[in-house]
């Protein structure tokens, strides 16, 4: 776990590489194992009952027993959460140069840096306003006593410098345990790139996830991920994209029509989507790398909701060419067509289990009500996840072991609750409830490193993009712009 | 006294003779002879048929005429003593005929109204369209939430519709299935391919070709209705028929 991570870098040149291979042995180290064993504790179960009469939580409990909140103790999402976590202090990063250019791209990098850090879930964030006074620009800088003692407390320090020179910027970015200064440095990392606002940016990212990756289990942070989405503020549903914090937003697609629920492929390369297109829906795949949509075979019916394997050889999708809106598997290029599902009723929303490749997620309303269910990835092994309410939008978990959904569990005339998003641990069908009493709630998927969750919500209006970690936390909207629905996390 | 009876004597006598004197006078006249008859006055009419027309329309004017010599129509000239003749009028006109002879003349008047000209042809009266027969006949089908089982109560409106297009079974058209706001867009747009498909197989049922029916789906991304109210969502769920070309 401890091993030299690996450089992500790619557009930028590693020059100095990791300044040091040894990482000491510290605490922070050994607590990371007591946190994936100590998982994500839900206390939701215990606020559900509060707010909602005995008597229904009663009538819950007899009818679905094994879904009583009475049952509900925790999921372990293994994701790190919910432990005890690394006090961390990011001081500014310090001009290296005299260039005019510095002031702006500075102001970028530590911008980012900060938000990275405190976006990844792992860190407590020291207050700025308890940092000592001098800037850390150099290894020279660092007090260790200052910054390990009360106020700061921290435990770790991200410090490092930044300079212009011609067209580049050059970033020297270090990681220090400062609580041990015989031997502190965990990273020291130096970055060059074009000295533009955007690369600038992409540095600090980087940085961020070379932090957030060392401290964090082994797990790479998601400051560089992207999440695609449904934006109607051109006046048509297109396909848009953007950073995994809001920033960047952009357009993908520019088909004039309705495209929805776009799956970015498990090598970022291509979007499936959905599409109305000549009196149908169809699947439609658009290259990132050639910037146009590359072929998948028209089918009659309506052609929904595509899913990627985690191979990226595969769709799943929901096709009514048979005149039934059931599961279909094809090759990513359309050929090898084969029908899943069997069921009268809607079967829409397939999810691939990303891990395992082996089972499949889906939505069908073959009992009434949309409920979740699982298959194996050849149709057999049905297994229903959800017996009550509105279940919809599975999206499988990075881990294999959790799904993400929407629900609507009170269902009914006059029922308390919006749709709101769940985790269900699939082994033991126990569930936490992550979002309440805020809107309407859909369309969850996660981020690779299993700690963050993109939602749509209409909480606040119309309907917008939010993000969370995977306790439910830090809720934060993402988009302002038109309404936007139907986010989809890049794998890596 | 004697003087008195004489005055009374001859003025009596008096008075007597001038009565018998002139009485006797007239009894003597010789008869006048009988004055010659007067030519007899001259009669005439003129009538116009019809009396209302439009621009360049004919009128027959129609007339007779007795003891007349000389009989004019006015605007016309001399004509017959009783004859017809058919004028077209572009105005309103009083046509005059007159009528002269020994014992006078006669006037008499015909009036024939010119009313505006007509307006140019309408267009041919509108034959419905098959579009417009097709969008005022067929009706479009309701659904309960989360249904797409036809309703007892949208029986009726599908029968009409299965006998609307058995007389039209040249029409092609499309049956659309929307849903309501509620719920999730992929999921909706299941359901509404559910909608479609369960209209169009009770088309085909009732006899329809399944030729002419498209189906397409439109799940919450069309709706007809945008408020938050069951008035609404019922409106938004429904299978709607589109005319094709």
């Amino acid at each position: 776990m401890i091993g030299s991570p690996q450089s992500k870098v790619s557009n930028a040149r590693t020059i100095l590489g990791n300044l040091s291979s040894s990482v000491p042995r510290s605490t922070i180290y050994l607590s990371n194992e007591a946190r994936t064993s100590t998982g994500m504790t839900a206390s939701s179960c215990f606020s559900i009952r509060r707010r909602i009469p005995l008597r229904i939580c009663v009538c819950i409990f007899v009818l679905l027993a094994s879904f009583s909140c009475f049952a509900q103790d925790w999921v372990k999402t293994g994701t790190s959460l919910g432990a005890e976590k690394i006090r961390l202090a990011a001081t500014d990063f310090k001009a290296s140069t005299q260039d005019p250019k510095n002031a702006e791209l500075q102001k970028i990098f530590n911008d980012t840096l900060w938000n990275d850090l405190d976006n990844a879930g792992i860190f407590d964030l020291v207050s700025k306003s308890f940092y000592p006074l001098g800037q850390v620009g150099a290894p020279a800088d660092v007090n260790f006593t200052a910054w390990s003692a009360p106020p700061p407390n921290a435990a770790m320090l991200a410090f490092g410098n930044l300079g212009v020179s011609g067209n580049n910027v050059t970033v020297q970015g270090w990681l220090y345990d400062v609580k041990n200064p015989v031997q502190p440095q965990v990273i020291g990392k130096q970055y060059q790139d074009a000295a533009t606002a955007d690369a600038t940016g992409t540095l600090a990212h980087k940085f961020a996830d070379e932090i957030i990756f060392r401290l964090g289990g082994g797990i790479a942070g998601v400051a560089e991920t992207k999440i695609y989405f449904v934006s109607s503020r051109t006046g048509h549903k297109e396909i848009w994209a953007m950073d995994y914090d809001g920033q960047n937003q952009h357009q993908i697609t520019h088909l004039g029509s309705i495209s929805l629920s776009p799956a970015v492929s498990p090598d970022g390369s291509r979007v499936a989507f959905s599409s109305l297109v000549k009196g149908g829906w169809d699947i439609e795949i658009y290259s990132l790398d050639l910037n146009r949509l590359v072929a998948f075979p028209r089918m009659s019916g309506t052609n929904l909701s595509p899913s990627w394997s985690p191979d990226g050889a595969k769709l799943a999708f929901s096709s009514s060419r048979s005149g039934d809106p059931e599961i279909y598997i094809a090759d990513s290029n359309g050929r090898s067509l084969k029908r899943l599902t069997d069921f009268k009723g809607p079967d829409v929303s397939p999810s691939w289990n990303r891990k395992s490749g082996a089972e499949i997620a889906w939505t069908s309303g073959r009992s009434g009500l949309p409920q979740m269910y699982s298959m194996s990835s050849d149709g057999t092994n049905v297994q229903r996840y959800t017996d009550q309410g509105y279940a919809v939008s599975p999206s499988w978990s990075p881990s294999g072991q959790l799904l993400l959904f929407s629900w609507i569990r009170h269902y009914g005339p006059g029922a308390p609750g919006g749709a709101d998003i769940y985790i269900m641990d699939i082994a033991s069908k126990k569930w936490v409830q992550l979002t309440h009493d805020s809107g309407r709630n859909d369309f969850p998927s996660w981020a690779p490193d299993g700690r963050h969750i993109v939602f749509e919500s209409n909480r606040a209006g119309g309907e917008q993009i939010w993000s969370m970690l995977a306790d439910g936390s830090q809720q934060k909207q993402l988009t302002t712009a038109g309404h936007n629905t139907e986010p989809n996390w890049s794998w890596k | 006294m004697k003087q008195l009876n004489l005055k009374g004597i001859s003025l009596t006598f008096a008075l007597g003779a001038m009565m018998l004197l002139s009485a006797c006078h007239k009894k003597a006249a010789p008869p006048p002879p009988p004055p010659p008859p007067p030519p007899a006055a001259p009669t005439a009419s003129l009538s116009a048929s019809p009396d209302t027309v439009q621009s360049g329309q004919a009128v027959t004017l129609t007339w007779q005429t007795t003891n007349a010599t000389d009989v004019s129509v006015e605007g016309i000239g001399a004509v017959q003593a009783n004859g017809s003749q058919q004028v077209s009028p572009t105005e309103s006109t009083t046509y005059t005929l007159t009528a002269k002879g020994p014992g006078g003349s006669q006037q008499a008047t015909a009036r024939v109204t010119v009313s505006a000209p007509p307006p140019p042809p309408p267009p041919p009266a509108p034959t419905a369209t098959e579009s417009e027969l097709f969008s005022q006949n067929v009706k479009d089908i309701y659904f309960d939430y989360d249904g797409s089982a036809i309703r007892g109560d949208q029986q009726a409106a599908l029968q009409s519709d299965i006998e609307f297009l058995k007389q039209h079974p040249d029409i092609k058209f499309t049956v659309e299935g929307h849903c309501d706001e509620r719920g999730s867009t992929e999921y909706n747009l299941a359901l509404g391919d559910n909608r479609a498909t369960a209209v169009k197989n009770g088309l085909t049922q009732g006899g329809i070709s399944a030729d002419s029916v498209k189906t397409i789906s439109y799940g919450k991304e069309k709706p007809f209705c945008s408020e938050s109210n069951e008035a609404c969502w019922q409106q938004n769920r429904r299978a709607h028929f589109v005319y094709q070309q």
